[in-house]
């Protein structure tokens, strides 16, 4: 008899010590989150990662906007040893499925509904061949102006509801010998620009043909030929020492009163709030002149991994980044709107609740537009090539038609 | 009127003022050029020595108003080089591992090879010497994707070996190339004397040309540790969480592309970073020197 | 004397690095080409498609900017940086007191890596914060030192940082070599009352003939792989005026994942330093006895 319970207590204790290999979730997140701010938004997932016994491995990679963290993500998957999850976005993630890298995690989103928690035009970018293969981080609106409350009030100026008006007002500005558009000239900041001037001059649809169906007629059209026009005028507005300065510096411009205005993302609110501004109030924020929305959605994708840990930490991963508590907490510090709809605004700002609502009406319009400049609308090769022409015209005396002839030609090339 | 001693002492004068105003020009000259080199070392310590507010309104090479040692702390363990927060500390060890063991391989077999391709001469020496040398001009940015497909088969993708090979294999040309150079001096005499004594391949290296080798040896492992140590490319591509060396910490810190730009803290881990090999090159640039007038990079 | 084990010792204590080198140089260099010859976006592709890639590179505005500058930037820095370090050699050689302190301040700069000093530099040559405003601010207030910023200038700026990382590196082969020419035949010169420049231009220099192509060689490498140097200083700008083969490569691999014309790029480069390294190996490995 004893035996027999002596066997089948080790045959017990030897299943149960089998199952014990898998130790938990565990997730090798590849992202370029560094700064202090950034690190604390961050370090909250982190913290509810941990607190549902998973296990975060860290692999930061800063610099040019991904860049370098790109660079390490071809290598590591070059070399069989793609990590957990990493911070892509747009069509990049349709890309790296296509090279049949990335995990399924269609199970993780049946099961906490998302279908219904995202906007569709989100949702789709989200999607690998109809499965979700991304977990969305925020939304990003691209397309905001914003200004010092105090200059424009001086200067006797309300925020500008169409180019015209931006322009006179930045003559008034400039006779005050006020800066009138803070700017930072590096490749992606002439490129924002240029997309809200466009998005501004030629309207929604307009934009849907020449940057995300880079319709040829489009591209080399006269409304193009205004879009430059403008990008000339836009030239005149800025200090003579704008090249290469980081987008953050150009901010701190407008909050101390040096320049009048920014064309900057939302992530822009950030730098205001953390000098003690208040919006509304020292600050004023809008959509850039012209109809529509421009977005950016951060979001993680998910490779396809070996392990039983890795897989169930990517399914945690997923689960959590949707989830109420990490998309309230998370956008409030980078200044972005939740992409899970629903997500309760009362602790959000003005600016960050306009946004909120401009977004759910330019759903409804068919206005709402991913971003080109910030990687949403076009795969990198011909992103790249339209931003290499729009930095040329912006730094250079380039006719805006030969801009334009410029651009039809490297957007052929790029395809 | 002229007054024989007047003329002499006026060119006596002259004689003695020229020898002097040249060596016044030339420590003139290099004055300076040192402040030229000096600058920019000189900005990154004052400014890592002041306080946010003093960078914001005082010039760039202005002396700090009180001396702030702050953000060295910050940037040794306090500054976030991602989710986390412990500054440039953990991966300094990261840096070491990798570099000590690069140096110490490539240098000895940079050594063997350059004693073979000097002393023991057959047919295509020089072309296999050459073909070795045309790989210290290869663009690394070139090399990167194929690397990471060899190292993914290898098995050492992500780890502080992979590193280390990479790091070898590309050393190979410069440090075979100095040990080349500087054994080709010695003539062959020597080895031809000591092959009739009977002495074999490996007998002559360890006991002549090992012992009058010190000079080229401090030179090879400068040159090497210095390019180990600062490279970012090899770091940042065939690391990953754990096995990142401080040149990825430190472009962490510095590049981050959102908020506010600490710029002490910045330099002062800029400095942190650099300080082994700046170390090493202050403690043995003489022996520097010395290498390269003993044969290490004539023609 | 030499059993036939022994005659092949060389051969092997060689074929480790040798076979080393093939794989991952030669190899991986090939790998590039062919590439080059594919579509490959964002991961290598491996089907042929002909030279569209170089096509593409021939039309491309930044590439012919990026191929210009190489020139105009590599010309300027191997030039200055040579002209420089022998300058800073012969001055040093004069029997200076310090010449440690001096020589260890010439040459720290290459110890950095332009991570670490691209900030400072950028700060230093930048007209709203370095030295035009360091100027302006003791009345001269029409200075103008704004090359960072100017599209037509930046290049130079790049030139200027580059050398001070460079030249010491050169100063340090020259010195080297300076004090290595025979004594006795400078002696017997002095002796003979030849002026000093004489000694210079007829003796001492073209004895150094080996150490300038040394050097020379060492400066060309470093030009065609500058890479940290622009990304810290001008990220490529203004616009993409500061781009150079380097950062262009980079820039299509890794950023618009576009790998072919990453390796076509790459190709070119190392057509360019075959061109430049290939004569002067021949040449050096050629005249050597044996």
């Amino acid at each position: 008899m004893r035996q027999i319970i002596l066997g089948i207590v080790a045959a017990v204790t030897t299943f149960i010590n089998a199952g014990t290999v898998f130790a938990g979730p565990e997730a090798e997140v590849l992202h370029w989150w560094t700064s202090g701010g950034e690190a604390r938004s961050a370090a909250a997932l982190v913290a509810e990662f941990e607190a549902n016994g998973g296990t975060w491995q860290d692999m930061p990679v800063a610099g040019g906007g991904g860049d370098a963290a790109m660079q390490a993500l071809r290598a590591r998957v070059l070399s069989g040893n793609a990590p957990t999850a990493a911070q892509i976005k747009g069509p990049s993630i349709q890309e790296w499925y296509s090279q049949g890298v990335l995990a399924d995690l269609d199970d993780v989103a049946k099961a906490e509904g998302w279908d219904a928690l995202l906007p569709e035009s989100i949702a789709n970018h989200m999607k690998c061949g109809g499965k979700y293969c991304a977990a969305p981080v925020n939304v990003h609106r691209v397309d905001w102006i914003w200004a010092n409350a105090d200059v424009l009030a001086r200067a006797g100026l309300d925020m500008p509801t169409s180019w015209a008006e931006f322009n006179s007002a930045a003559k008034t500005l400039l006779g005050m010998g006020i800066i009138p558009l803070a700017h930072g000239g590096q490749a992606w900041q002439d490129a924002t620009v240029f997309e809200t001037v466009a998005l501004g001059v030629g309207g929604p649809e307009f934009f849907h043909k020449a940057f995300v169906e880079l319709d040829m007629t489009a591209l080399g059209s006269d409304t193009m030929e205004a879009v430059f026009d403008q990008m000339r005028i836009m030239r005149s507005f800025v200090d003579p020492n704008f090249s290469g300065r980081d987008w953050n510096l150009a901010t701190a411009m407008v909050i101390n009163g040096e320049a009048a205005f920014q064309i900057m993302g939302d992530w822009a609110k950030g730098e205001f709030t953390a000098a003690g501004k208040s919006p509304g109030k020292d600050f004023l924020c809008a959509s850039t002149p012209g109809a529509g929305y421009l977005y950016n959605v951060d979001s993680f994708a998910m490779f396809a991994v070996k392990g039983a840990d890795k897989i169930a930490g990517q399914k945690l991963l997923a689960k959590l980044v949707v989830g109420e508590s990490f998309q309230t907490v998370f956008n409030l510090n980078k200044g972005s709107i939740p992409a899970r709809i629903g997500t309760p605004l009362d602790k959000f700002d003005y600016c960050a609740r306009q946004s909120a609502y401009d977004m759910e009406v330019a759903s409804g319009n068919g206005s709402l537009l991913p971003s080109y400049a910030h990687g949403m609308a076009l795969r990198g090769a011909q992103a790249g090539a339209i931003t290499d022409v729009v930095t040329n015209h912006f730094n250079s005396d380039m006719k805006s038609s030969d801009a334009v002839k410029a651009l039809v030609a490297a957007v052929k090339d790029s395809l | 009127m002229v007054d024989n001693k007047g003329l002499v002492g006026s060119v006596r004068f002259v004689e003695y003022l020229v020898p002097r105003v040249q060596r016044l020009g030339i420590y003139l000259a290099l004055v300076v050029f040192a402040a030229y080199y000096l600058m920019p070392l000189f900005v990154m310590l004052t400014t890592s020595l002041k306080s946010l507010d003093e960078i914001r309104t005082g010039s760039f090479i202005s002396l700090p108003r009180d001396i702030d040692f702050s953000s060295w702390k910050i940037a040794w363990s306090e500054a976030c080089t991602g989710v986390k927060c412990n500054g440039l500390k953990p991966y300094m060890l990261n840096s070491f591992l990798i570099a000590i063991p690069a140096v110490a391989i490539s240098t000895m077999v940079g050594a063997l090879n350059g004693y073979t391709l000097s002393h023991w001469k057959f047919k295509g020496a020089n072309l296999i010497f050459g073909m070795m040398l045309f790989g210290c001009f290869v663009p690394f940015q070139v090399i990167l994707l194929p690397m990471a497909i060899v190292l993914g088969k290898l098995g050492v993708a992500g780890s502080i070996s992979g590193l280390v090979l990479v790091h070898v294999v590309y050393g190979l040309g410069f440090t075979t190339l100095f040990f080349r150079n500087y054994f080709v001096t010695v003539s062959n005499e020597i080895t031809r004397a000591a092959k009739i004594d009977g002495a074999g391949f490996f007998r002559i290296f360890y006991s002549i040309f090992l012992p009058l080798s010190a000079p080229i040896f401090v030179v090879t492992i400068i040159w090497q540790f210095t390019q180990i140590w600062n490279d970012f490319l090899f770091g940042v591509s065939f690391s990953q969480a754990g096995t990142q060396p401080v040149t990825v910490a430190l472009n962490n810190i510095v590049n981050s592309t959102t908020g506010v730009k600490q710029y002490n803290v910045d330099m002062a881990a800029a400095i942190l970073a650099a300080l082994p090999t700046l170390l090493v090159y202050i403690l043995a640039g003489k022996y520097f020197i010395r290498g390269l007038t003993a044969g290490a990079v004539k023609g | 004397m030499f059993t036939r084990f022994e005659k092949q010792i060389p051969k092997i204590v060689l074929a480790p690095s040798f076979s080393a080198v093939l794989i991952f140089v030669y190899a991986f260099m090939a790998w590039t080409v062919y590439i080059a010859f594919t579509k490959s976006t964002i991961m290598p592709m491996y089907k042929l498609n002909g030279v569209l890639q170089f096509g593409r590179l021939s039309r491309s505005p930044r590439w012919e900017t990026a191929i210009e500058n190489l020139f105009i930037f590599g010309i300027l820095f191997i030039a200055i940086s040579t002209v420089l370090g022998l300058l800073l050699a012969i001055l040093l050689d004069q029997r200076i007191r310090s010449e440690g302190a001096l020589r260890s301040i010439f040459l720290y700069p290459m110890a950095l890596s332009f991570i670490v000093t691209g900030t400072a530099w950028k700060w230093i040559l930048n007209p709203g914060t370095g030295i035009e405003a360091f100027v302006r601010s003791w009345g001269f207030s029409s200075f103008k030192f704004d090359w960072l910023v100017n599209p037509d200038f930046a290049i130079y700026t790049i030139v200027i940082a580059g050398v001070w990382q460079s030249a010491g590196f050169v100063m340090a082969l020259f010195l080297a070599g300076l004090r290595s020419v025979n004594q006795e035949i400078i002696y017997a010169a002095m002796v003979d009352g030849i002026s000093t420049r004489r000694i210079y231009t007829k003796i001492i220099l073209p004895s150094m003939a080996p150490v300038f192509m040394s050097a020379v060689i060492v400066l060309s490498h470093l030009a065609i792989k500058s890479f940290d140097l622009v990304v810290a200083l001008t990220g490529g700008g203004p616009g993409y005026q500061t781009d150079l083969p380097a950062t262009f490569m980079y820039a299509m691999a890794f950023s618009r994942g576009d790998l072919g014309q990453a390796a076509a790029s790459a190709t070119v480069m190392l057509m360019t330093v075959v061109a430049i390294i290939v004569p002067y190996l021949y040449s050096e490995l050629r005249s050597k006895n044996g």
